[in-house]
């Protein structure tokens, strides 16, 4: 027990800022109102959904929760229940074989709801595209609010994302 | 020196791997297969392919690990029934392979009684009809094909209290998709039945519609978690059917590369190896070291993950010398952290308690189902492609294999420790004798035909890439193999007689890739 507790106080905290919204990620203007977004924004719970990735974005969504990114000490957190979530994390370009999973895990998410999709390949179908066994981009088939590009992108960025999906737009804010 | 397969004529490939072909007729399939089983050979891949534009029908094709090297055995199918002797019976493995050949290119294994004895769908679940082979060249990749019924039959566990519990192919966690059917009385599981090809999004037939350059970006991308694998085996493939040698700094910072992923892989398990038997402190720190590791590739390499860094001829990035001295301080610390996280692995009660004689693959089974990598390694078999045959630069770097006999959790713990350290002894040796020289070199000519192999021992197992140019510098045809193909099913196995609360903890300890083989 000794040296875990060595161990803790010699690391000691590493927590880093979280990065401020960005408005050029969004998919149009919010769908929720400014209430429920402040309120999502103080607890989010998280539910992820690969829909085809290369595992590649999987990699960067388990790095974000390290303890640089301190995501639980801003009230976001990964559940293990559609029906536990406020928003829902699709990587990949949804393969044909995920359709109807992806469409079941977005109808089981109880209103209101928020999507946001990760990679390049949620974005626009990345390096795989659209073909017989692949629809492409997240949008083909559920509603996105937020839309966050790289390949993978990295953990900072999908936090951005994130903050961004909860946020109101900062022209209404003024 | 050539395999010896009676009867069978092996013509040698050239490229970096010792590695021989051979066009056999039906009986040889069999006979060559048997030969294979009785030189205690493994098979390694097994894929088909549409012929008819180069006026034959089908071909399907075998590749099995000898102690030589690799032995490649084509068999021409006709167009009419394409139907090849099933080696489901001689190799385990070659079931699932069988079915997703068949999927794809509609050419059916079969035993002198009839069918294989396993012809469900595999990748097509309810994408396509039993009807519709996608992978075939009058199929175009934008076609839209039929839906089917998405419905699996499942084998069913009967008797007293037997009861199922299906999970996925969404799970509660942040991984991949994949569906696992268990079978169990009270806690313990009478039999996991795996069902995976959620994830194919039709990769194999996506790679004909490119340049074998641009191919490598797209091989780069077939198990995000072994890019630097698939990038390296690929671009092998195409530097051996192309003639073209790449230089010797190129071949070390490509294995400097092989091991930052290695050793990365291995810090993101350790940790969450760590968290599932509950001890969540070793997710926070071994997650901090890695996430330490990936930022040092983004400054050092370009990218986290080194996406893209191997490419074909050599490599798209460099190592100034001052980095490597970055990189060699890195390196001491890591080290120095790993023993003391070690030893607080090792002491931990309640960590042992969940990881001794829990997940066990005893080393019987590992080698009848041909399991590969880490796995086969933590279960007596000391294989790894990079000592044995070994391929540029690993010749000269002489890496140490490391192995357990327990083939438990405990074990492919241990394991992972071994190599971590490993490939930090690798890179200081990379860094102490990397010489000056050209990163890439050109590219030579591609024969319309040619036919080249990558093989690469990634951190998760042996990665094959299996490339045929086309005319015009385009591919022909090419099929990229992941070790969890052999893996998935020692998984089934591993978990009999287990609870199925520990199913997390020995899955994790496995970390098989589902993109890998969702093709």
């Amino acid at each position: 027990m000794h040296k875990i507790l060595f161990k803790i106080a010699q690391v000691g905290l590493r927590s880093e800022p979280a990065p401020a919204a960005d408005d050029t990620l969004r998919q149009g203007a919010p769908r929720l109102n400014e209430e429920v977004l402040r309120l999502f924004g103080r607890a989010l719970a998280i539910r992820h959904v690969d829909a085809g990735s290369c595992n590649g974005c999987e990699l960067e969504i388990n790095a974000l929760n390290n303890p640089y990114y301190n995501l639980e000490g801003r009230g976001i957190k990964f559940v293990a229940s559609p029906r536990h979530a406020d928003l829902l994390l699709v990587t990949g370009p949804v393969s044909r074989n995920m359709e109807e999973a992806l469409l079941r895990t977005y109808a089981a998410v109880p209103e209101p709801k928020l999507v946001v999709a990760v990679g390049d390949c949620g974005c626009d179908g990345g390096v795989f595209g659209e073909n017989y066994a692949s629809r492409g981009r997240v949008a083909n088939v559920i509603a996105v609010d937020v839309a966050v590009p790289g390949c993978p992108p990295p953990p900072a960025a999908i936090l951005q994302a994130l903050v961004t999906a909860v946020t109101a737009l900062a022209a209404a804010k003024r | 020196m050539a395999p010896q397969l009676p009867g069978i004529s092996l013509t040698a490939l050239p490229g970096a791997v010792p590695a021989w072909c051979a066009a056999v007729d039906t009986r040889q399939w069999r006979s060559g297969c048997e030969a294979a089983v009785r030189a205690g050979a493994r098979l390694a891949a097994l894929w088909a392919s549409d012929e008819r534009d180069a006026g034959g029908g089908y071909a399907v094709r075998a590749l099995y690990v000898l102690f030589e090297g690799l032995a490649c055995l084509e068999l021409a199918l006709p167009e009419r029934d394409p139907r090849y002797p099933d080696l489901s019976d001689l190799y385990p493995c070659a079931g699932r392979m069988q079915r997703a050949a068949f999927d794809l290119v509609g050419v059916r294994a079969a035993t002198p009684e009839g069918a294989a004895p396993d012809t469900r769908g595999w990748l097509r679940h309810g994408a396509w009809r039993e009807t519709a082979f996608p992978l075939r060249r009058d199929v175009s990749l934008a076609a839209a094909l039929e839906p089917a019924d998405p419905r699996y039959a499942f084998v069913q566990v009967a008797g007293d209290g037997v009861h199922e519990i299906p999970v996925g192919p969404v799970h509660a966690g942040t991984i991949e998709p994949g569906h696992f059917r268990f079978s169990v009385v009270g806690e313990q599981v009478l039999r996991l039945e795996e069902r995976l090809g959620y994830k194919h999004k039709g990769i194999e037939k996506r790679f004909a519609s490119l340049t074998l350059e641009e191919g490598a970006r797209l091989a780069a991308r077939v198990s995000g978690d072994s890019t630097v694998a698939y990038g390296w085996a690929y671009a092998m493939a195409l530097e051996g059917l192309t003639g073209t040698r790449p230089g010797g700094r190129a071949l070390l910072l490509r294995a400097l590369l092989l091991e930052r992923e290695r050793i990365a892989n291995h810090l993101g398990d350790l940790g969450a190896l760590g968290n599932d038997g509950g001890l969540a402190f070793g997710l926070a720190q071994f997650s901090r070291l890695k996430e330490d590791l990936l930022r040092a590739n983004a400054r050092l390499f370009g990218h986290r993950y080194l996406m893209d860094r191997v490419v074909p001829g050599g490599v798209a990035c460099d190592l100034p010398g001052a980095a490597a001295v970055e990189i060699l301080e890195a390196g001491e610390r890591l080290a120095e952290e790993l023993r003391s996280l070690r030893a607080i692995y090792y002491d931990h009660s309640g960590l042992q308690d969940r990881c001794i004689t829990c997940g066990r693959l005893a080393p019987r089974t590992a080698a009848l189902l041909g399991v590969v990598g880490l796995a086969a390694r933590a279960s007596g078999h000391a294989m790894d492609a990079r000592a044995h045959p070994g391929f540029a630069p690993y010749g000269e770097l002489q890496p140490a294999v490391a192995s357990h006999r327990n083939g438990d959790v405990a074990a492919r713990i241990v394991v992972r420790f071994e190599e971590a350290f490993e490939s930090l002894r690798l890179q200081r040796l990379i860094l102490e004798r990397l010489p000056d020289g050209p990163l890439r070199a050109p590219l030579g000519a591609a024969r319309d035909g040619a036919f080249g192999i990558g093989w690469v021992e990634g951190w998760r197992g042996e990665v094959i890439v299996a490339l045929q140019s086309g005319a015009h510098g385009r591919v022909r045809r090419c099929h990229p193999h992941d070790p969890s193909w052999q893996n998935w099913p020692a998984l089934e196995y591993a978990v009999i007689g287990n609870i199925v609360p520990d199913f997390p903890l020995i899955n994790k300890s496995f970390n098989l890739s589902y993109a890998g083989v969702d093709l």
